[in-house]
């Protein structure tokens, strides 16, 4: 099972983290680099004028850079993947069909776990915002991926009340709770590309976690067993 | 008695691997996108903010 299991997953991550990187060339790149500008001192935004639409950048590739994005984006998307798929086969395990559709609703959850629930709190971080304490807000991310996580699975598969209510608590309290956010907001870029920012990395992952969840799915249900 | 050991094995070897697997994964999620060493944040930096992790 773990050479099938490991086989899947990594395909499908690797599959997926080239069309996360490409999305992202293609969606995010340019804002990214725009703020870069303000972040660095080279464009300034608060002053009487604002600033020109005009200096907004193209992607243009990149290699010792862009080519970096594509590994680190197959290897997350691989790790997701691993991740991903484990659960997905242990609720076969108990009984649920492992279908492409199957799949594509996993992957949707997978992004409301590890992409949306933490957006809620900690906002895809354009380059240049202030934000908290990292290793802060690197826990309170972990911990409300876990959460989320755990919340959407007892969502799924959970049988009575008292369950579902427990999923409700687990989903909602790291947001009761809230995320670590800056003492003073220092961010130099023009909050409309902080926003196109933040909308288009969550649009991206979406996709991809959704593409993510149907391939891993099909793969899984395709591969030979290893008897 | 074979056979009651057998049914009982399996399922737990079942979910060690699971676990086993999920564990890499969350390993190379935590190197890929949240170890903070200068080198490894200058090479993940643009994937980290465009998959919204915690950057910098």
């Amino acid at each position: 099972m773990i050479q099938k299991i490991v086989t899947s997953a990594l395909i499908a991550g690797f599959g997926a983290g080239l069309l996360s990187a490409l999305l992202q060339f293609a969606f995010v790149q340019p804002i990214l680099l725009h703020a870069e500008q303000f972040e660095g001192g080279e464009l300034t935004h608060f002053g009487a004028l604002g600033s020109s639409m005009s200096d907004a950048q193209h992607w243009v590739f990149d290699p010792g850079r862009d080519l970096l994005t594509i590994a680190f984006s197959t290897l997350i998307y691989a790790g997701y993947a691993l991740m991903l798929l484990a659960a997905m086969v242990a609720a076969e395990e108990r009984g649920h069909d492992l279908t492409p559709r199957a799949g594509l609703v996993w992957g949707v959850a997978g992004f409301v776990a590890v992409l949306l629930a933490p957006a809620f709190g900690l906002a895809p971080e354009l380059p240049g915002m202030a934000a908290a304490d990292v290793g802060a807000r690197q826990i309170w991310w972990f911990a409300t991926v876990a959460a989320t996580g755990v919340g959407l699975w007892l969502v799924a598969f959970g049988r009575n009340w008292m369950m579902w209510g427990i999923a409700i608590i687990l989903l909602a309290a790291p947001h009761i709770i809230g995320a670590p956010l800056p003492d003073v907001l220092t961010g130099p870029a023009p909050p409309e590309l902080g926003a196109e920012f933040a909308s288009r990395v969550l649009g991206t992952g979406l996709v991809v976690w959704a593409v993510l969840g149907m391939i891993a799915a099909t793969l899984w249900q395709n591969a030979p067993d290893e008897g | 008695m074979n056979t009651q050991t057998q049914a009982i094995a399996k399922p737990t070897t079942k979910l060690a691997t699971l676990i086993a697997v999920a564990f890499a994964g969350l390993m190379m999620i935590t190197v890929a996108g949240h170890v903070q060493a200068a080198a490894l944040h200058d090479a993940a930096h643009d994937v980290r903010h465009a998959t919204g992790f915690p950057c910098h």
